[in-house]
């Protein structure tokens, strides 16, 4: 370990690289889920009522499905000027009120989760007195889709760097097995065990691969708490804020350190196997 | 203690086999010469006792014990029960003499205490208990020699095999390691040395097997070397 110093430190920075990469894919995952999951929970159903339907027994209706978060009722009055109100003109529809007014009375359903609205709309479909439901069945569903394709690509990126990362800590070992090769050549003959043997070269690995998801949590940690710091007190909108929680994201950088520390023993129990294979009868 | 039956070794990628249809038996304490021209098969035979390889066919065995069946634990127990010496010493250039030696202790995992009261004792037997600060760089062939040997017999083995241990030592000093060996036998220990040193063979007048080609040409209680040389 000691004369091949230099060696190993390049490689736990390489480690250090990897992992860092790899978990800055993981805290994008974090929050593009953060991200959806906002937008997905601020869908809304729209429940459209019937002229002469009667209110009342809609709003127990609503109130014996599970899942729902929230409701509001808002009269056709209300929703006239509410529609005024997001054209930027308030009074623009004066002259439909009253009689005149086209709208239908409407209830506002939020659900608990953004996977129960298909369901939940389909639920309210149902209900007597109801017109019709609409939550933007498209955005939802693309929402969706796009998460879901998201942590596919991250987790298909994620293990290709692990991957790379592992075959650095497995070329490197192997270079300091190559380097000791004569003293596991004399081991052998001494009668060595091999646990004896890996012993120290796992040793080797897992400081390096310690080392290196040290290096690469802490510098990690220091530059997202720096930029999401930032951004919180800036001018994002609720949607987009970033994961701050430290309860969601120790386990990932609990999860980067083990990482590193396992990468390291694996890798270099792959660097010493082919040195300690025992011999077969056609060897 | 030792017995071949029947044994052929066949390396991969070659057409003849390094070993014929080999039997033989080794008594405990015997002190036998394996002679004959270089790949007659006599390094492929400590190899095989010492079971680095297995028999393409045949059984050795050790004590009655198939060297095949043996499991990894037991193999462990086989090999640290033999001393192997080697044509190169196989020393490590950056430990001491006494460190080398103790290294055979350290690997099989004796105590401190231990490698300091066996080490010097091991080194006496090689006359080298002086030397035991000094790295392999700074010895001769011969005294490198006796460093391979101390580091042999320091766990007491009940086998010793050496493959041409004289090869690289000039004929003085290989008439001390030979003398070194006949030593060791004394104590009880099994002593197994191929070489081509055919004066040191002629002199002793030890048990003799000749290979050629893979096979024993003969085997002789009071042996000669018997070749030109």
């Amino acid at each position: 370990m000691r004369r091949n110093f230099w060696l190993a430190m390049v490689t736990a920075s390489m480690i250090a690289v990897s992992i860092a990469i790899f978990g800055v894919f993981l805290l994008l995952s974090v929050n593009v889920g953060q991200v959806m999951q906002n937008i997905a929970g601020n869908v809304e159903i729209a429940v459209f009522l019937e002229d002469r339907a009667d209110t009342n027994s809609v709003l127990s209706a609503i109130k014996g499905l599970s899942g729902v978060a929230e409701y509001t009722f808002v009269s056709r009055e209300q929703g006239l000027l509410d529609f005024g109100q997001t054209l930027g003109e308030k009074d623009l529809f004066l002259v439909l009120a009253g009689e005149n007014n086209p709208l239908p009375n409407m209830f506002r359903v939020r659900t608990l989760d953004a996977t129960l609205v298909p369901a939940m709309a389909d639920a309210l479909r149902k209900v007597r007195g109801v017109e019709a439901v609409d939550y933007g069945e498209d955005l939802v569903a693309q929402l969706l889709n796009m998460t879901r394709w998201l942590n596919s690509m991250f987790l298909a990126i994620s293990l290709f760097l692990g991957l790379g990362a592992m075959l650095l800590i497995v070329t490197i070992i192997r270079l300091s097995v190559m380097a000791r090769q004569e003293e596991i050549g004399v081991m052998k003959y001494l009668g060595a065990s091999n646990w004896y043997i890996r012993l120290p070269f796992i040793l080797e690995g897992a400081t390096m691969g310690l080392l290196g998801s040290l290096i690469a949590t802490l510098s990690l940690g220091a530059v997202y708490f720096r930029l999401t710091s930032n951004l919180q007190n800036g001018v994002l909108p609720f949607l987009f804020r970033p994961v701050t929680e430290v309860a969601a994201l120790w386990p990932i950088f609990a999860f980067l350190l083990l990482l590193g520390f396992f990468l390291g023993i694996i890798g270099s129990l792959l660097s010493v196997r082919k040195y300690l294979r025992e011999v077969r009868r056609t060897a | 203690m030792i017995e071949f039956v029947e044994v052929t070794k066949q390396y991969p990628g070659s057409k003849v086999p390094a070993l014929n249809n080999v039997s033989l038996q080794i008594q405990r304490g015997e002190f036998v010469f394996l002679v004959g021209s270089s790949g007659a098969g006599k390094s492929t035979m400590l190899r095989l006792l010492f079971r680095e390889y297995l028999p393409s066919s045949g059984n050795i065995l050790f004590l009655g014990r198939d060297s095949a069946k043996m499991r990894p634990r037991e193999l462990l127990k086989h090999r640290r029960r033999i001393g192997m010496v080697f044509q190169d010493f196989r020393l490590l250039k950056q430990k001491t003499v006494f460190e080398n030696v103790a290294f055979a202790l350290e690997v099989v995992g004796r105590s401190p205490q231990e490698i300091r009261l066996e080490v010097p004792i091991a080194l006496a037997e090689v006359g080298l208990l002086d030397r035991a600060k000094a790295f392999p760089g700074e010895l001769s062939g011969g005294e490198q020699q006796r460093v391979g040997i101390a580091r042999a017999i320091v766990r007491k083995p009940t086998i010793i095999l050496a493959d041409e241990p004289t090869g690289n030592v000039d004929p003085e000093n290989a008439w001390q390691l030979m003398e070194l060996f006949t030593q060791i036998n004394r104590t009880g220990t099994t002593v197994i040395i191929a070489t081509h040193a055919s004066d040191v063979v002629d002199r002793l007048r030890k048990r003799v097997i000749a290979l050629e080609k893979g096979r024993i040409v003969r085997d002789e209680k009071r042996g000669v070397y018997g070749y030109e040389s």
